[in-house]
This record gives C-alpha cells, structure tokens and sequence, in this order.
C-alpha cells in the first residue's frame, strides 16, 4: 500500500523488552530467573477453583457482567473495603481487567490527553511509558537515588529515595497524573507513609490523579508494611489502585486484575474498557472471587495465603541475595515484591557479540549472560525513561519467585563462572 | 415499567465533589453509552426470557470444557504465556485456516490472539486507523464498531443495506437485503482508511456472496484501502449458502484482517477469545498494540482452545466436526424461532447464517397476550421494540448519519431476536 499503514499512536512503542527477552529465553536452554511469574504452582485451593468454575454451569462459559463478575467485584468490594477502612461500592467503583496491564491502559486512556503530563517515578515497570506515549501524554521522570552506601552490606531498596524537592519541581499545571508503584518493580521498595504523604501533599496541592500500582501488595518483607495511599486523607477521590489477580494467586496467566477507585474517575475507566474488550474470561474471575472469599475468611492468619506467599518468598529472597553477594554482584535487598536488582559494574566481561553493539551494557551483558552462561535476567535500564536509560546501564535484575532447584541451578551457574574469571 | 433508558445511571458514590480536571480524556467522550450494559441489566429480571444478548444458554461441546480442566492442572500453564499467543494455539490456528484459506499462515507472523474478537476489532482500530481518516461501515452493523473508529479519532462512513424493492415483506431473508454498487462506491474518498464488512452479520444474517464480496474488494482495490472482515459467526452458515473470506480475493490478502472468535465458534463466549489473520505487515501493527494494551491473553484458555481446534481439523468436512454441526443444530433453532414468530403475526427477516434474526414489529398495533407457552416470548418481544424506539430518542446526540438511521422508519420495526438457546 502506498500510504502509511500504521497510526501514529503506536509510533515509537513497537519495542518490548518482554516479547524480546521472552523469546532469547526460549531460544536458549536457561535458568530463566528474568521474566516475572514463579515457577511452582499456584495454591492447590485456587487450581481447584477453577477446575470448579470450568465444571460449573453453562454460565461459567458465557459473558458475565462486563465491568466485572458480580461475584468478583462483590468479594473485592468487601475484601478492600476492610482493607482501606471504608465501603467500597462493589458496581460503582471496581473494575475488572484482563490482568493490571490492562488497567493500567484503560487509566491512561480515559485520562490522559494529547499534551497532558505524567509523573513518572524511576525505576518503573516499562509499559507505563509507551502507555504514556500511547495515549498523547509526556512522561516526566523522577528518579529514585541511593542514599546511603554501607560499608559490606547489602544496599537495600530503603535506601533508595525521592527528593522532596526534586518531586516537587515536577509538578505544574498541565500534570494530569503521577504514577507510583508500590512495592515496586524492579527494585522492591515499598514506600513508607511519610514517603506516600509527601506525594499525597503534592497531588492534592495541584490536583493531580494518583495511580498506584501495587499488584506485589502483598509481598513485604522484614517488617516492611504495604499502605495505600487512596487511604492517605484526600486521596481516595483522586486515586486509582490497581491490583493483580495473578500475582496475588500466582497465576499470572490468568490475567485477572483490577481497578478500584471513586466512582466518578472509575466510570471513565470504564467507558474505556466497553470500547475495547468489553468482557474478561468469566470461570478465572469466578475462581479468583473463590480465592478471595477465602483469603477474606482467613485474613491475617497463618494459614492465609496473603501471609504464607511473603513468609515461603522471603527465604528465596535471602537465598539469592547471599548468592549474589557470594559472587560479588551486589544486590539491593528488596523489602518488597518479586525481584532483587544488582549493580554488575565490578564484573568485567568481554562482551565480544557484534549483534548487541549499538545496545546499552546491560542489555548487552545480560544478553551474554543467556548465550553463553545459560541465565536469563532483565536489563534494569529497560525500566529508566529513554532520556536517563544511559545513566543506569549497570544494573540486572532477577525475579526469585522460582523453585529453589532453579534459585540452586542459578547459584551454580554463578559459582562456576566466578570461580573461573578474573574480577576487577 | 422495567426499561432503563441507555445512559442515564444514578451513582450513589458517596466521595467529595471531583474536581472538572478529572474528567475523561477526549479520545472517549460521548462513547459511554453501550446498549449491551443498558439491556444486560433489564435481561437479568428472571421472568423475562433472554433471547437478547448473544450468547447460547446451551452447554459448550465436553471435549472443549474438559480441554480447560485438565490445561488448569498443569503448572506451567497458569502463567504467562507468549504476548501474541500462545504458541500450541497458533501453531493450531495456522493449521485450521492454512486449510480453510489454502496457503501456509505463519503462525507467529500472521496471526494475533486477542481477548475476543471485539479485542481484535480494538486492536486493528488502534493499530490502523487515526484522526483525518474515514471508516466504511455497512449497516445494521455491530454496535461498537461506530464508537470504536470515533475513539480511534477517526470518521465513521455509513452505508445501508437496503431490501430490495421488489420483495413481498411476508417471506424475506437476509439475502433479500442489500448493497447499492454506486451508493458503495461513492462513500469511497481519499480519506477512507479502512472499510468494515461482517459476515455473516449481526444482526441481520446476511451472508455476503462472492460477487457482493468482490465489488467491495474492487473498491478496496481500486481506492487502496483496507478492509476489516469480521467473520466472528464464520462456521454458523446454513443450508443453501457458503461463507466466503474476501481475504482469498485477488489483491486482498495483502490489505485484509480477518477477525475470528473462539467464543463463537465453540459457544464459550465467556472465553473471550478471538485472533486476527492477516500479512505480516498489518498483523505487526495489532502485536505492538496488543504489547501495550493487555500484553497477553489468558494462557489455560488458550491452550484448550489449541486442543478443540486440533480435535476438530481432524474432523473438519464431516458431520462430526463441530464447525459443522453446531450450524446444523442452529439451524433447526432458527427455522423453530421463524415459525414461532411468524405464528403470532410477525415478520422474520430469514437469516443466511449467524445467531440473530430480525423482526419487523411495526405490524403489531398492540401487545396480543396468549395463554400458551410463547406468552412470554411475545411480552419479551413487544418490550425489545419499544426499548428500540427509546433507544432511538435517548441517542439524539449521536452522528447525524446515525441518526438518519434510527430515524429511518425502517430501523424503529426490527428487532433483533437471538436463537441460539434451548
């Protein structure tokens, strides 16, 4: 055809460090400690709820609600609403997604506007800027920093923080929404209240959306306490929480996520969602409400799953970081979510591959690391806005929500290559 | 009276006062309407028997259902799996339609799965169309492709069927309703981007043939432009008609999307899944939206819908395939609904293939209420046309070409009747 094909809108967002890494992976035999989804599997109760669901009436394979399962959103409202401390109206302000990616898309789309600014803080999980891109808005990025450098221990993701002022200075009138992530991907921090009020202050000062990601809500660590911001006094008018069916279950292709909000900015969300896929799978949303009524029944007790994932995690995470450490990668010890990132400046390798040249180092190490070591991690420059991506080519990041004969298979793959190079 | 008006909702939010800068961005004003949200709701009263929405109310094939249990006891299978689709669905995609198309279709290039085959309709929008271009969409069409070219910035072109003039209104199909060549070609300008065609169509059935197919492809051709072929009731044909992919037209393939539907094909609509096919230099398009929408569909689905697909390939040209068999059961459904119809004075319009027939209510002055088992039928029936006629009131602020239509004396008498149930 002569004339151009493609919309505008997708210009520039056709790179996707997951359809690229996924396949190296799978070209590769691998120790695949990159993409993010465990490798053991999801509760038995939750297996068995769907095999329920599938087993269910003719129902259980037709449409349901659009903007979500009645069961579903009902379990959410009421799971939530304790949660946060107030009534949560299971029709008004709940939206089901086909996994949070999806609603991460529909609250850029029905928000952001041609010219509108975004907040973005770094590291971010990647799809938010081309979302970003996508829907005509500019991302303005804010970094997070090391603080504090501790003489033989292990950096953690507490130290890494915002300037207040810094924050600050990115706000003006044309900011639509600052986007945070908590605990976040790739580096695990989970923000403190005093961190999320700073940003409260900011957005009800200019009167900014909030929107939270926090599908790793659950997973905190050595004391680290998850807290919401939409429960920040303010907040809940302004803010959009998105959560993850598949993260919460680890079921991860089962792609049920959420959206809950005040109902005025949620109907927006909506109106998005009608416009594009209307409806999710009906039997995984009535499995993941079977998940919940339960989690709801066993909240806060030990045989809760919401307890059992961080505390069975929690090892793995201290299993990798020793490792790595081992190794001398330094990694930065999470407090929180599915991954652990670690600075490999002090392991000098020939990355002789011409097919990697043009591409950042870490992009490049990693790549190698795949081809000729058999371990496949993540480019944490991956996750750093175009403009500031060169400033953060020394990290890579490892997911450790894997079986410890994988997490066992990595360490001897690093063991081995250490033992035979020289480290500068 | 039980009828919610389209569009008006009462919240019973109870946060603050929202401030104006948190309304909804351009890109969907004026698309929060939707007639599956209003009518979902008044369907769900239990005494109102449902032949609305479309979806069957009968069981999905077992092999199908048993295909889902046993892909959720396998570990691997209840995560993330390739964005584009998974991969043993592909493979099995390629098998079927390479068969159906006659030549090899690479799975990972020339195939996308999205969730239903509204995802692949979203996708292709997305990925293909923008402000300043025009979009052809032939009438009665599925409601959301206005709403979804408006949201792609773009202008909807719309193009009637009409019936044709010599027919006598009391034995009509879907074939009888048709396209005028010159009116089709002077809808074409140098905007269009793209022309809709869905066949069989909802709502009316109407099976487009070959020579319909190829005047539009001649227009595709002639123009340049693209064509969206949504096929999602592609196996439910009946007896007398073929379904055609304009696809396989000369000079089609290279401009066409095919858009399919698992949901449709072995009645698991609440599957919500759906693929696109077509050349690699289109279908790279939908990919890198499909990477920045949803990034990848459900992955025990999917590999159950590999599974059905590959029992059924096996079977495929004989009665047993349930390609096939699932048109035949339908069709003595639809032959039932059109007696059941027609017996209490209305006029079915006989649909070539598809879920939906339509009814042309305006001879009924009143509501005839009768003491046999279709009662309710004829309650559902009168209460569907005179949501219609509201429905047309409620929606005054849409395109005027749309408009025109609902205005159309002609578009105030049919309603659309599903047959698809027990």
């Amino acid at each position: 055809m002569a004339r151009q094909l493609h919309a505008r809108r997708i210009e520039g967002i056709d790179k996707n460090i997951w359809v690229d890494f996924t396949q190296l992976a799978a070209d590769y035999k691998v120790v695949n400690l990159g993409q993010g989804f465990p490798d053991f599997s999801p509760p038995s109760y939750i297996q068995e709820a769907l095999c329920k669901a599938v087993n269910g009436g003719c129902s259980m394979h037709q449409y349901t609600h659009a903007f979500g399962h009645p069961p579903l959103v009902s379990i959410l409202a009421k799971f939530f609403g304790r949660v946060v401390g107030h009534e949560i109206d299971a029709f008004e302000d709940i939206l089901v997604t086909v996994g949070a990616y999806q609603a991460l898309f529909c609250t850029f789309q029905a928000l952001v506007d041609e010219e509108d600014e975004v907040i973005i803080i770094e590291p971010f999980f990647d799809c938010y800027q081309p979302m970003v891109k996508m829907a005509g808005g500019k991302g303005v990025y804010v970094p997070l920093r090391p603080v504090s450098m501790e003489g033989g221990k292990a950096l953690t993701s507490a130290d890494w923080v915002l300037s207040s002022e810094e924050l600050a200075s990115k706000f003006n009138p044309r900011t639509k929404a600052i986007v945070i992530n908590t605990p976040n991907n790739p580096l695990g921090k989970v923000y403190k209240r005093e961190e999320l009020q700073v940003i409260a202050d900011l957005c009800i000062k200019h009167d900014v959306v909030c929107i939270s990601d926090e599908v790793y809500e659950w997973l905190t660590y050595d004391g680290a306490k998850h807290v919401k911001i939409a429960s920040l006094p303010g907040m809940w008018e302004r803010t959009v929480t998105i959560g993850s069916g598949g993260k919460s279950f680890s079921a991860t292709g089962w792609k049920v996520g959420w959206a809950i909000g005040a109902g005025p900015i949620v109907k927006h969300l909506k109106t998005v969602h009608q416009n594009s896929v209307y409806h999710c799978a009906t039997a995984a949303q009535e499995a993941v409400a079977q998940g919940f009524q339960r989690e709801y029944e066993l909240f806060g007790t030990p045989e809760s799953y919401f307890l059992q994932l961080p505390e069975m995690l929690n090892q793995k995470r201290k299993k990798l970081a020793t490792c790595l450490e081992s190794v001398g990668l330094q990694p930065i010890l999470p407090e929180g979510g599915y991954f652990m990132i670690s600075d490999i400046s002090s392991f000098k390798v020939d990355l002789n591959d011409p097919s990697t040249q043009d591409e950042p180092y870490d992009y490049r190490f990693v790549k190698w690391l795949i081809k000729e070591k058999g371990l496949a991690t993540i480019p944490v420059s991956a996750f750093y806005s175009p403009e500031h991506r060169k400033d953060f080519q020394n990290y890579i990041r490892f997911c450790f929500v894997k079986e410890d004969s994988t997490l066992n298979a990595a360490e001897d793959i690093l063991r081995k290559w250490n033992q035979g190079k020289d480290v500068h | 009276m039980f009828l919610l008006i389209p569009g008006i909702s009462i919240s019973l939010s109870q946060c603050a006062m929202t401030s104006s800068r948190h309304t909804n961005s351009k890109r969907i004003e004026g698309l929060d309407k939707n007639v599956w949200v209003a009518f979902t709701s008044v369907a769900a009263d239990p005494t109102i028997v449902n032949l609305g929405q479309g979806y069957p109310d009968i069981p999905p094939p077992a092999y199908v259902k048993e295909a889902l249990a046993n892909a959720a006891a396998v570990d691997k299978l209840n995560q993330y799996t390739r964005g584009f689709g998974h991969p043993s669905l592909v493979k099995a995609l390629s098998q079927v339609y390479g068969k159906v198309y006659g030549h090899q279709i690479d799975p990972f290039k020339e195939i996308l799965v999205t969730v239903g085959g509204y995802g692949s309709l979203f996708s292709t929008m997305q990925a293909l169309v923008e402000v300043g271009d025009e979009v052809i969409i032939i009438e009665p069409f599925f409601d959301c492709y206005v709403p979804m070219v408006r949201m792609a910035g773009a202008t909807p072109v719309l193009i009637p069927l009409r019936l044709r003039s010599n027919k006598e209104t009391s034995s009509v199909s879907s074939a009888d309703w048709v396209l005028d060549p010159e009116e089709l070609a002077s809808k074409f300008t140098s905007k269009t981007k793209a022309i809709i065609i869905n066949t069989p169509n909802n709502p009316i059935g109407k099976i487009f043939t070959k020579s319909e197919l190829q005047t539009i492809s001649d227009l595709c051709i002639k123009h340049d432009t693209l064509c969206i072929s949504d096929e999602v009731y592609e196996w439910l044909i009946y007896k007398g008609h073929q379904h055609i992919k304009i696809a396989t037209l000369p000079g089609m393939w290279d401009r066409t999307i095919t858009i399919s539907s698992a949901g449709k094909t072995f009645s698991v609509t609440g599957w919500k899944l759906g693929w696109s096919i077509g050349p690699e230099h289109l279908i790279k398009h939908l990919q890198t939206v499909m990477q920045n929408t949803l990034y990848t569909c459900p992955t025990p689905l999917q590999e159950a819908v590999a599974q059905g697909l590959l029992r059924d390939y096996e079977l495929m040209g004989r009665p047993e395939c349930y390609f096939s068999s699932l048109a035949v059961e339908l069709e003595g459904k639809r032959d039932r609904m059109a007696a059941i119809l027609q017996d209490v004075g209305m006029s079915p319009i006989i649909p070539e293939g598809g879920y939906f027939m339509c009814v042309d209510v305006t001879p009924l002055s009143k509501i005839h209420f009768y003491e046999n088992s279709y009662s309710k039928l004829g309650q559902a029936n009168s209460k569907l046309g005179q949501a219609n006629t509201k429905l047309g009131q409620a929606n005054a602020k849409l395109d005027q070409a749309t408009k025109q239509a609902w205005d159309d004396q002609k578009w105030r008498g049919p309603v659309s009747v599903l047959f698809n149930s027990r």
